[in-house]
């Protein structure tokens, strides 16, 4: 239905809109290996120096560790926790089913001042000092749908029949499980946890609430860009963090290939 | 002799097997014949932490809004009142920043999806299939590639000596200074949401069924005709649940507006974040934070009717 005309300005639209979202990121690429200490362009020339002096940074060493140790804890927590919630709901009837799925998408749909800002009242209503673990505990919280997300359109897909048939033919509960229904799923649950860590890894702003003295890479990165501080070194740990998130993600699509719970 | 302690272990580790599978089976049993309880045990772990750890804090959060906080002790004081908005609604300040957040959050929605709509309609209607999977992972590398990163690419843009200034320079124009303004957080905020409008609009296109088109171009509809009245109502949910995540994610934003906002370009955000944090004033946080909550819950309810949830 479409005329030659809208055609080519729908393509043109396309092109417009891709450069758009890819040129920042092109550029992050470039600074990266930026070989003077001054942030302009054209750059002056190409260096790798950043990389070793941004390596050799303690600093950005501690909150790297502190990073993968946090998205590792809360991605596992997630996993356990919206695989149940996703379980539950595609199951069984039960009362309030509708709130549960509106309930876990909450932390994210919410403005994230507003997660941030409970999580910090309810650790501070607590008397629990803020640390390593309210860091894990705030990135849980909103890492759940992620999982939940995957492993429902999952189960929605898969026929229940094969489980029937396997009880049928004399397997219990847990054979079952373990033989025909994690099989089916496991790709979800990968794709889930993988996302689940990309979100974890790259978050800042509940991150700012529930961290104490500790930083996370991204806090890092906000604080030194905020301070104008060590800005070559940013560059390299801004394309470190960019690559790191989205290696997990086009894993994660690998695996589901599929559009639906790709979405946040 | 010599092989009776074999046969006793044998046969204990045969009983012992025996009585775990049955009791696996037992256990099976029950919870298949009583699917309540197997319900109630998935369901408890992630019940109990949101409503425990989150919904509890959310509630809490809304009730110390009417709290207020002792300038001189800083403790909490628990009396009913309404001074903390009375003092948000009372002040100019106060007033304008949350116009101002709430106008960039609508602004940017409404950009995004100018941009995003015919992005996704290219993709189901003309790309090719393999164009299709090719544009979808492109949205997809943006859409969770680093947040801080994506909004420090923009600072390097809009620098004085940046990216920006320098093609301007090139087509012969003045070099601008467009950093750290309110139009540096409009292209920012709608540059950084944009894939979350791409993929939900796409999602609500790919599922009208193709027969729909046809049937409206049949009846003699002409082609805007058709844009208007079926495929537009068809895509309103994907509209709608993108808008959510526009909309919310840029009320809820502070760092944006440190990084390139101005001076003048504080959002809700940030007088939260400096209440919680350096004035330890967490009443009036909250009390300021319930507006966007309020705003997002209405928007929520009205999303959740249109369908959106199913796209998202």
């Amino acid at each position: 239905m479409e005329t030659k005309f809208a055609r080519i300005a729908l393509a043109a639209w396309v092109i417009f809109v891709l450069a758009f979202l890819f040129v920042p990121i092109i550029l992050i690429f470039v600074y990266a290996f930026n070989a003077s200490n001054i942030q302009s362009w054209p750059i002056p020339g190409l260096s790798l120096r950043w990389f070793v002096s941004a390596w050799g940074n303690q600093e950005i060493r501690t909150a790297l560790g502190l990073s993968l140790k946090a998205g590792v804890l809360a991605t596992s927590i997630a996993v356990f926790l919206g695989s149940s919630a996703a379980f539950a709901v595609h199951r069984f009837d039960f009362f309030g089913k509708e709130t549960v799925s509106f309930m876990v998408v909450l932390p994210i749909a919410l403005p994230g001042i507003i997660t941030g800002m409970a999580l910090n009242s309810f650790f501070v209503f607590w008397g629990l000092g803020l640390s390593f673990w309210t860091i894990v505990i705030g990135h849980a919280t909103f890492c759940i749908v992620i999982v939940y997300n995957n492993v429902i359109a999952r189960l929605r897909r898969v026929p229940r029949s094969l489980e029937e048939a396997s009880m049928d033919l004399g397997a219990d509960a847990w054979q079952t499980f373990r033989r025909i229904t994690l099989p089916m799923i496991s790709t979800s649950l990968v794709a889930g946890a993988l996302l689940a860590f990309a979100l974890s890894f790259d978050e800042v702003i509940v991150t700012t609430f529930t961290a104490g003295a500790q930083n996370t890479l991204p806090l890092w990165i906000f604080g030194a860009i905020r301070l104008g501080q060590r800005l070559p070194e940013v560059n390299v740990v801004v394309l470190f963090v960019m690559s790191l998130t989205f290696l997990p993600v086009l894993l994660a699509y690998k695996l589901t290939n599929q559009a639906g719970p790709m979405v946040k | 002799m010599n092989d009776r302690p074999h046969t006793v272990s044998v046969s204990t580790s045969d009983r012992l097997s025996a009585v775990l599978s049955g009791a696996v089976r037992r256990v099976s049993v029950i919870l298949w014949r009583k699917p309540g309880l197997s319900a109630g045990l998935l369901l408890a772990p992630p019940l109990g932490w949101f409503l425990l750890i989150y919904i509890a804090a959310l509630a809490a959060l809304f009730i110390s809004a009417f709290w207020t906080t002792d300038s001189f002790t800083g403790e909490i004081d628990r009396t009913w009142t309404l001074s903390n908005f009375q003092a948000i609604f009372g002040s100019e300040t106060y007033r304008l920043i949350a116009l101002r957040t709430i106008f960039m959050a609508a602004a940017v929605t409404i950009t995004d999806v100018i941009l995003a709509f015919p992005f996704a309609y290219f993709m189901v209607r003309l790309a090719s299939q393999r164009q299709r999977v090719a544009l979808f992972t492109l949205v997809l590398v943006p859409l969770w590639s680093s947040y801080l990163a994506r909004v420090y690419a923009w600072r390097l843009i809009f620098a004085h000596e940046g990216v920006l200034n320098w093609v301007l320079h090139g087509l012969g124009f003045q070099s601008i200074e467009i950093g750290y303004t309110n139009w540096a957080m409009w292209i920012v905020f709608s540059y950084i949401w944009l894939p979350f409008m791409i993929m939900p609009i796409y999602a609500a296109l790919e599922r009208i069924p193709y027969s729909l088109f046809e049937a409206s171009l049949d009846l003699g509809a002409k082609a805007w005709r058709t844009f208007f009245k079926v495929i537009l109502p068809l895509a309103m949910p994907g509209v709608v649940a993108g808008s959510i995540f526009s909309f919310s994610l840029t009320l809820g934003d502070y760092i944006t507006p440190v990084l390139v906002g101005g001076p003048g370009s504080d959002f809700i955000g940030n007088v939260v974040y400096a209440n919680v944090g350096i004035a330890n004033n967490v009443p009036f946080a909250a009390a300021y934070a319930s507006i966007p909550l309020v705003v997002m819950g209405l928007y929520l309810m009205a999303a959740r009717r249109s369908g959106a949830f199913d796209v998202m």
